[in-house]
């Protein structure tokens, strides 16, 4: 045989190959665009300025912030979700559309075409994020740039978290309707429970308060959405870096929210390529 | 140095749940070869295409690719085939030059080699004028073609297509298949397809039939239909059933109108004709000399007739 040398890929460069295509597929699909960052916009000019009056009065939040404000950080966190689940269910697409064949039986590694996925899944939810942040500006959400820098790179590792949890999910899965029942059952609740709508109550008399009280807790997406929190609210928080209990509510810290968010990324990263690497029946279909 | 084979099929089963898609299919295919899986539907030949593009992880007997046994040196064996699903495996909203390129990281391929490769490609397969179009405006038979340079972009050695004529028109499948024959003879390629496909079949090297799972035949288009013997005569005639009797009364030969032919078999085709046209000539327009066809050897290795169902 001739002694030709075969080209061997780099997982790297094969992950920001497929990762730019996730852009470019973004960017020729307008109505993603739209979807994307409008429904949390309308959501949160909804549930902001509906909403103020009667959290005012309520004095929740533990200080005389409108809804508007507090809504704020919740809604740039729906921005990462929706765009993040979004850009990863696309594999349901690949997979349907035939693409994805041709990337299995490449000699690129598993992990690589995960990494590819995540990370441009992960580079649309904050690049919309960021755009978000900058309306903040205009609602008087004022920041440093330490403040904006630690908000971008949380936004990251939140980012690859839920992106990586998309693509687990969307892995086994052969349709896109699958995928809006578990976007229902669980991404929606998992957000709605994050303390993005409403604080952490640390008032457990009830059993309902507890029950939520402690699903709360332990959802991962609380901590990430506590460190934004208290990094938007740095200057007049003073325990900046340790929790927070106003009151009835509770806060996770910046230290705590950041620990919790990088393990789950890193949690749901490793559960992604484990997925990905056992073949199934749907890869030859 | 013996170089290994282009493929080595040993003794491979395979089963969805309990059903027996392939059983026991032992075959080899040498360096250079244009080589046919011929079967209906549901035969065993896309099962088979799965587990030799590695699509599908190989659950009995061996293949070996290259001298490579897929089992267990998958990324070696990955990186010398080339592999055109009948699935397209285009990203539609990306351009053509996109496509490519995307392609080229996963085999990674990069600097001129990918600029060398791309361009040589582009124009053997008369993508040029249109590299910059977005798939999802172009043709069926456009592409097939760039699948077919996605799948070469890498120069594999073996060159793997699932049903490629698949929703072409004759004349985009007369183009592929002088570019496959071009591949085989100009830059060695093994070029091994499925298809469902008689005519197409034809134009192998070799033909390994496939029915209900089982390798019914394998050998050359003629070796197969000289297995069965025979030629089919065919004359067209202005009087067929004058003809037909005189064929009957004088040379003793049986023969039957078929769709206004007169069609007879017979052992020797050559000298048959020449008796024909002694005694008969003047009731012949036309004459003509068949081998058999491969339906004929499908019929006579299975015992049922080629029902080609209609690809969607």
């Amino acid at each position: 045989m001739t002694s030709e040398s075969i080209a061997s890929p780099s997982p790297f460069a094969a992950a920001w190959s497929l990762c730019r295509r996730e852009i470019v597929r973004f960017l020729r699909q307008r109505n993603r665009i739209i979807g994307a960052i409008g429904q949390p916009i309308i959501f949160w000019l909804l549930f902001g300025t509906g909403l103020t009056g009667v959290f005012r009065t309520s004095g929740q939040g533990g200080s005389d912030e409108s809804f508007t404000v507090y809504f704020f950080p919740g809604t740039l966190l729906l921005i990462v979700l929706f765009t993040a689940i979004f850009a990863t269910i696309s594999i349901i697409e690949d997979r349907n559309e035939g693409f994805l064949q041709s990337v299995l039986v490449s000699p690129i590694p598993r992990w690589s075409m995960v990494l590819g996925k995540v990370l441009g899944g992960t580079i649309l939810a904050v690049g919309q994020a960021m755009i978000f942040l900058l309306l903040g500006y205009f609602v008087g959400i004022h920041m440093n740039a330490v403040q904006l820098l630690s908000i971008f790179g949380l936004l990251v590792v939140v980012g690859i978290g839920l992106t990586s949890l998309g693509f687990w999910l969307a892995w086994r899965m052969d349709s896109t309707q699958g995928f809006h029942a578990v976007m229902n059952l669980l991404l929606m609740p998992m957000w709605l429970l994050s303390g993005a709508f409403f604080p952490i109550p640390t008032n457990t008399s009830s059993p309902g308060q507890w029950v939520l009280s402690w699903v709360m807790t332990l959802n991962p997406v609380t901590y990430a959405l506590g460190a934004i929190r208290q990094i938007l609210h740095a200057e007049t928080t003073p325990s900046f870096l340790g929790g927070e209990t106003t009151g009835q509510f509770w806060l996770p810290g910046v230290r705590l929210g950041v620990t919790i968010t990088i393990l789950f990324a890193i949690v749901m990263f490793a559960l992604a390529c484990r997925a990905a690497g056992k073949t199934r029946r749907g890869d030859w279909i | 140095m013996i170089s290994p084979r282009a493929v080595s099929i040993e003794n491979v089963s395979h089963y969805y749940g309990k059903r027996q898609a392939l059983a026991d299919v032992t075959l080899s295919i040498d360096p250079g070869e244009i080589f046919v899986f011929l079967g209906p539907n549901g035969g065993g030949k896309s099962t088979l295409f799965r587990l030799l593009s590695t699509l599908m992880p190989l659950a009995h007997g061996d293949i070996s690719i290259l001298g490579k046994a897929v089992r267990t040196h998958q990324h070696q064996v990955r990186q010398q085939i080339g592999v055109v699903f009948q699935m397209p495996s285009l990203d539609k909203k990306l351009t053509v030059l996109e496509n490519i390129h995307q392609q080229a990281a996963l085999y990674g391929i990069t600097g001129t080699v990918l600029q060398e490769r791309t361009a040589l490609l582009l124009k053997k397969l008369e993508l040029e004028d249109r590299k910059k179009d977005i798939v999802e405006d172009l043709s069926g038979g456009l592409r097939r073609r760039v699948e077919l340079a996605k799948g070469m972009l890498h120069s594999p050695k073996v060159l793997l297509l699932d049903e490629p004529s698949t929703g072409l028109d004759p004349a985009a499948r007369q183009a592929m298949w002088r570019y496959l024959e071009f591949l085989r003879t100009d830059q060695g390629v093994t070029v091994i397809l499925t298809s469902h496909l008689l005519e197409e079949a034809e134009k192998a090297d070799r033909i390994a039939i496939l029915d209900q799972g089982k390798l019914v035949a394998l050998d050359t288009p003629d070796a197969l239909k000289d297995k069965i013997g025979g030629d089919t005569i065919t004359i067209r005639s202005r009087q067929p059933q004058a003809l037909i009797k005189k064929l009957q009364d004088e040379l003793n030969l049986s023969a039957s109108e078929v769709s206004d032919l007169v069609r007879l078999e017979t052992e020797d085709g050559p000298a048959t004709i020449r008796l024909i046209m002694q005694t008969a000539s003047e009731l012949v327009d036309a004459i003509t000399l068949a081998k058999p066809s491969l339906e004929d050897v499908f019929i006579a290795m299975t015992g049922r007739q080629f029902t080609e169902e209609v690809s969607p």
